[in-house]
């Protein structure tokens, strides 16, 4: 694994405020995470009831570290006839063991698999790390914690679902299909699945194309926890094998995370149906900072915002809307900390921003921000020489952006930030709202009463007030308008598994 | 009226008589005023902007009304009235909200005979079966009034996350919301999907049963007089099959109730033309006889509405 440059001595240069000392930069040593923890094999099946089979039709897709273009692993691709089998085992499970057992033993097998997840933690952590270019102080940190907790959380729904406000008599829907995104692959995962099978639902699960390694992981995970086969069934493949998984007639359920594209297809495909769906899609997150907003703690909170996984976050703070009488110091303090961002190996402990997922992604925000520039909008990155091979891109923020811009109506899906100001309160909710989606919103003040009513005037689903981007089992997640339909996390997480 | 008090009045002279017994036949055979039955949008009662009617029967295939029979522009200046009064209506309080459709059961209460009339000639039932769904309608109204202040304690609260965050998730109305009316149950039906959706601060776009519209008009006169702001109903007489298409593909519509759409063919094509924006749908029911009769539950309230949840770092 080529170990990526170390960025440069980044100075805030003429950009930095006259009163703020050019900071003082160190030479940081690498301090890379050992891949050795995970042993990777040449090649995977699909995991379809309880084991590891070969594809009927033997179709095959690699998977490569990003950060370095290496292949990983040849993975099988499920074709239609595969996608049958696993929906099968899904079905007789649910016939005949998961459907009709007691929630508490339900409970027990999730609270194991909690346990098991939290005791591989580092392997799991550096697995996505590798598959997805994400860096590991996050796998670490954010991920796979989350997805423990998750799983500890919806355990213990699933011997209490009577007293989730569902209904006196709740019950599962059967086989729930489930198609998940690549920029969050094992938490993703976990967010499916943990209330599917805490409801008595069993699952068939499609990862992404470009990083399917951790979901074939808590397959084996599932074989260690020893749930009963065909519980989870995790099929590998890309666009045709979701359409197959999603258009299958015996699924109950389809759940879905990913772009809005894509979820209006599932959406009419399984119009006329009777199956229940829920869709967790794009965003366009405004980030508003008011002028009474402690400074350092909102930039901190710009950069977490949109800078966080690459920016390869459907909730991203992609639109910081700043009060014009603060712009110009926002916007100073901003460069000054996005010129400290490490972007480089994700597997370095100090790596704040990783690879970009896919050479594919790449392109997209190549794409718009040549057209953001194109349209008239201000450019800036921080000077930041990048890895020769492996998939990069660096912090970039554009000023002078109008509405009208595609860069602030479209998710660049990348660590690309487009800079708006407003006057008053009632301009930023204007703006705020001024898109299709609606999942979140960020608001930085220091007045209380302001920020409860941007709370009440934000049409999104989550609302993050001097603080963005967090996330908890117990927390419902889902948006409004072209962001989709449902909510995950919580007793409102459940909603989308019972009947 | 007239006999009863002619024959009450026995000293009444020979002349007052004739004249009480004129005025008798005379009411006997009077002209009664027909009410011409409109669109109600944006708190107005116009006519179809296109000039067209239908005619409209009752059960066993006599006139009984032309409507007006709505089109494509009326559907729209229906969404553009609804979406002009959603910030009103879903920021009024919730307890104004729920006396607002209080007051509405208590104008429909006072009008009972006159719904009875209209249920009666349109679906055909007896006078006491028609009075019975006028008074199951009264009562569904109130039924969801109260639900107005509630709903937020029952299906919102506290989450408890790892970590020094305030987090609680609170319940919004969808926006604008198109419902298609049930075709047989004219006014019971037409109540029970109308209320879940305006008592929780949405603002709804209706088509009426296309054969049997005209008790949703007289239940627009009842909005109209009951502080129900103009543009949060609007009542649309025609085919779904005409109209449906246009509100379903409309990308300033949030929320589509297909409960009305008995073809199953339609439904399918709806809620595949609802996509285009990512509707909340709701499907008719899958065997096809939805019972307007039976207890409703909350969940036709929390069909349109969206859980927004707002997190704030707890500390000194």
């Amino acid at each position: 694994m080529s170990k990526a440059k170390q960025p440069p001595v980044a100075h805030a240069g003429s950009d930095a405020p006259a009163t703020s000392a050019t900071p003082v930069m160190f030479d940081y040593a690498p301090a890379l995470e050992s891949r050795s923890v995970v042993e990777i094999a040449s090649s995977y099946g699909l995991y379809i009831d309880g084991r590891f089979v070969d594809p009927v039709d033997g179709g095959s897709f690699k998977t490569i570290n990003p950060a370095t273009e290496e292949v990983l692993a040849e993975v099988s691709e499920a074709s239609a006839a595969d996608v049958d089998l696993a929906v099968s085992a899904a079905r007789r499970a649910f016939r005949q063991s998961w459907g009709v057992m007691p929630g508490r033993e339900r409970a027990k097998y999730l609270f194991r698999i909690a346990r098991i997840l939290q005791e591989r933690s580092r392997e799991l952590a550096v697995l996505e790390s590798l598959d997805n270019g994400k860096p590991i102080r996050e796998s670490r940190d954010v991920d796979v914690p989350l997805v423990a907790a998750w799983f500890f959380y919806y355990a213990g729904w699933a011997d209490k679902l009577e007293y989730a406000g569902l209904g006196d008599h709740p019950r599962p829907l059967g086989v729930a299909a489930q198609v998940i995104p690549w920029n969050f692959p094992l938490l993703m995962l976990a967010w499916k699945v943990a209330p599917a099978l805490a409801a008595g639902n069993t699952v068939v699960l499609k990862p992404a194309e470009t990083t399917p390694l951790t979901a074939l992981w808590f397959a084996e995970i599932c074989q260690q926890a020893e749930l009963p086969a065909g519980v989870v069934n995790i099929i590998t493949g890309a666009g045709e094998t979701g359409r197959a998984l999603v258009a299958h007639p015996d699924v109950d359920k389809v759940a879905f995370t990913g772009s809005t594209d894509v979820g209006r297809q599932i959406a009419r495909t399984v119009a006329g149906s009777s199956k229940r769906v829920t869709l967790e899609l794009g965003g366009k997150a405004a980030n508003i900072v008011f002028d009474d907003a402690p400074i350092d703690e909102a930039v901190e909170g710009i950069v977490n915002g949109i800078f966080f996984n690459q920016g390869h976050v459907c909730c991203a703070g992609s639109r910081l809307l700043v009060q014009e009488s603060v712009a110009e110091e926002v916007l100073a303090r901003l460069k000054r900390r996005m010129s400290t961002l490490r972007v480089g190996d994700p597997l370095d402990k100090n790596t704040d921003v990783g690879a970009i997922n896919s050479a594919e992604q790449l392109a997209r925000i190549r794409e718009l921000s040549d057209v953001g520039e194109a349209e008239g909008a201000g450019r800036w990155a921080p000077p930041c020489e990048l890895p020769s091979v492996g998939f990069w891109f660096p912090p970039t923020l554009f000023t002078g952006v109008s509405q009208a811009h595609r860069i602030a109506r479209e998710e660049i899906f990348g660590p690309v930030l487009s800079v708006l100001t407003f006057r008053t309160p009632a301009e930023a909710v204007e703006k705020a709202n001024n898109t299709p989606y609606g999942l979140s919103a960020g608001v930085w003040t220091d007045k209380g009463s302001r920020i409860l009513w941007m709370a009440n005037q934000l049409r999104a689903g989550v609302v993050w007030a001097n603080t963005f981007n967090k996330f908890d089992p117990a927390s419902p997640f889902g948006g409004y308008k072209e962001s989709g339909y449902g909510r995950e996390g919580g007793r409102h997480g459940l909603e989308a598994y019972i009947r | 009226m007239t006999e009863n008090k002619s024959s009450a009045r026995r000293t009444v002279t020979k002349a007052a008589q004739a004249l009480a017994s004129t005025t008798g036949a005379a009411s006997e055979q009077r002209l009664p005023i027909r009410k011409t039955y409109k669109l109600y949008i944006g708190g107005a009662f116009p006519r179809s902007e296109s000039g067209r009617s239908y005619v409209v029967h009752d059960a066993k295939g006599g006139f009984l009304a032309n409507a007006a029979l709505a089109s494509r522009k009326d559907a729209r200046d229906a969404v553009v009235a609804a979406r002009k009064a959603f910030g009103g209506w879903s920021g009024r309080t919730a307890y104004n909200r729920g006396q607002v459709l209080y007051r509405v059961a208590e104008v429909m209460e006072g009008r009972r005979g006159q719904f009875a009339e209209e249920v009666q000639a349109s679906e055909g039932v007896s006078r006491r079966g028609a009075y019975a769904a006028v008074d199951a309608s009264v009562d569904r109204l109130v039924w969801y009034a109260g639900w107005a202040d509630k709903i937020a304690q029952v299906v919102g609260g506290a989450n408890a996350v790892a970590g020094p965050y305030f987090n609680f998730s609170s319940p919004e109305p969808t926006g604008v919301v198109a419902v298609v009316a049930p075709q047989e149950s004219s006014l019971l039906g037409l109540v029970s999907v109308l209320a879940p959706v305006i008592v929780a601060g949405n603002t709804a776009v209706l088509v009426t049963s296309h054969q049997r519209p005209l008790p949703a008009i007289a239940f627009s006169e009842v909005l109209a007089t009951s502080d129900v702001p103009g543009g949060v109903v609007n009542v649309l007489t025609g085919s779904a099959a005409e109209i449906g298409p246009w509100l379903a593909s409309h990308m300033d519509v949030n929320a589509i109730d297909l409960s009305g759409v008995d073809d199953a063919g339609l439904a399918t094509s709806l809620e595949e033309a609802a996509a285009g924006n990512l509707k909340r749908v709701v499907r008719p029911s899958a065997d096809g006889a939805a019972d307007w009769t039976a207890d409703p539950t909350i969940d036709r309230i929390t069909a349109f509405l969206e859980t927004k949840t707002v997190w704030h770092p707890v500390g000194i």
